[in-house]
């Protein structure tokens, strides 16, 4: 078995199939700052982030029911010693059963749906377990020239230390556009790349009706205090 | 426990505004509250052109400050903030008061993550133990200038003047 280095998991900044990272990379070394100056300290602190007790429900928000697929999301949060992240901020941002967000920056190649937002945020409960209700996010086309993005739900994370801040993207098992899209192949690791797959719970699935929902487990592992290079 | 494998990085892409700002983010301070600095910058890539709307989020933290923010068409960006009280290093070496600076954005694949220091702090920054990792010539980019009654704090992605970027 050989050692990795923690931040081997992570994609490389400059991904030249990721066209835009190539005047974005540094060029110099980041400077590497001893793990234990600062491992103490606690990560940022996201207590102003507003918060309601349905906004972990996405299907939810408006008068209407949203188009598309119902999505039970069941999450656990841990660090990298295995531990659950307990009380910690999780926020999800996602396109509509269309593929198309409601930011203004969105293209609009594709309607909004006046039912569905797509952002929801929530706390982790004491054992780092969380929950979202959405809907599956649609594919949707890039820029011209450019393929289709794998579905996906972008997710930020706060967690234990100013070295767990994380914001990442969750795909869906067996999506077969995952093999193509430059983002999701930036990381380096297929096993890694295999962390960021949700993964169907036919237990947890509500079955029957108009809101019959599919669930899908999702593990997201946070850097902890005390992260070590760890043997592969 | 066996260690588990952290989960990697992906990028916040352009289309995070509707879900990540909130009222008043870009405040990690009440603007009234004493002590309270404006600090604004700008945001440029290796070929010299901004990050422009709507890719760049900057977040800065230190302590209870959170501030998020978004660049604006030219790629500056804006938030209220206040000086922290120094920290001090486990092995006792003070620290010279400083906030933490992430960029997310289009094109990066994870954060990248910085430091802002202050230019009344002289004495403290020449003693800083963060800056002495940083080479000499680079250590001026992470120190704020006075503008007006704000403090000015530009990022350089890549290449001439690239800003001092940190991994934890």
């Amino acid at each position: 078995m050989s050692t990795v280095e923690l931040t081997d998991v992570n994609p490389p900044y400059l991904f030249p199939a990721y066209q835009s990272t190539i005047r974005r990379a540094p060029r110099e070394q980041l400077v590497v700052l001893p793990q234990d100056w600062f491992h103490e300290l606690p990560g940022p602190a996201f207590g102003r982030i507003p918060l309601g007790p349905n906004d972990n429900d996405l299907t939810n928000q408006h008068e209407g029911r949203p188009h598309g697929q119902r999505l039970l999301l069941n999450g656990r949060l841990l660090d990298s010693d295995g531990r659950g992240v307990p009380q910690t901020l999780v926020e999800i941002w996602q396109a509509n059963a269309s593929g198309r967000y409601v930011d203004s920056a969105d293209p609009a190649f594709m309607p909004l749906d006046p039912n569905f937002t797509g952002a929801g945020r929530t706390i982790t409960d004491n054992d780092g377990r969380f929950t979202f209700r959405t809907i599956r996010p649609a594919p949707y086309p890039g820029e011209l020239g450019s393929f289709y993005r794998p579905a996906h739900i972008h997710v930020s994370l706060f967690g234990p230390s100013l070295a767990s801040r994380l914001i990442t993207q969750c795909y869906f098992e067996g999506d077969p556009l995952i093999a193509y899209d430059a983002i999701a192949q930036s990381i380096p690791d297929p096993k890694a790349r295999e962390r960021l797959l949700l993964r169907l719970n036919r237990e947890l699935c509500e079955p029957g009706g108009m809101d019959s929902a599919i669930a899908y487990d999702w593990t997201i592992v946070l850097r902890g205090r005390n992260a070590t290079p760890m043997e592969s | 426990m066996a260690p588990v494998a952290p989960s990697p990085s992906q990028t916040s892409g352009p289309l995070w505004g509707f879900a990540l700002l909130f009222q008043g983010s870009e405040q990690a301070v009440d603007p009234d509250a004493p002590g309270a600095i404006e600090l604004r910058g700008r945001v440029i890539q290796g070929d010299g052109r901004p990050l422009a709307w709507p890719d760049a989020l900057i977040e800065i933290w230190q302590g209870e400050q959170l501030a998020r923010t978004r660049t604006d068409g030219e790629g500056r960006f804006a938030a209220v903030v206040a000086k922290p009280s120094a920290g001090v290093l486990p092995d006792g070496r003070a620290l010279a008061p400083c906030l933490n600076l992430a960029v997310f954005s289009r094109g990066l694949l994870k954060q990248l993550v910085t430091r802002i220091y202050f230019p009344d702090e002289e004495d403290a920054n020449a003693a800083d133990p963060v800056l002495e990792l940083v080479p000499r010539a680079r250590r001026d980019a992470l120190v704020a200038r006075p503008e007006g009654d704000a403090l000015r704090f530009d990022i350089v992605l890549q290449g001439d003047g690239e800003t001092p970027f940190f991994q934890f």
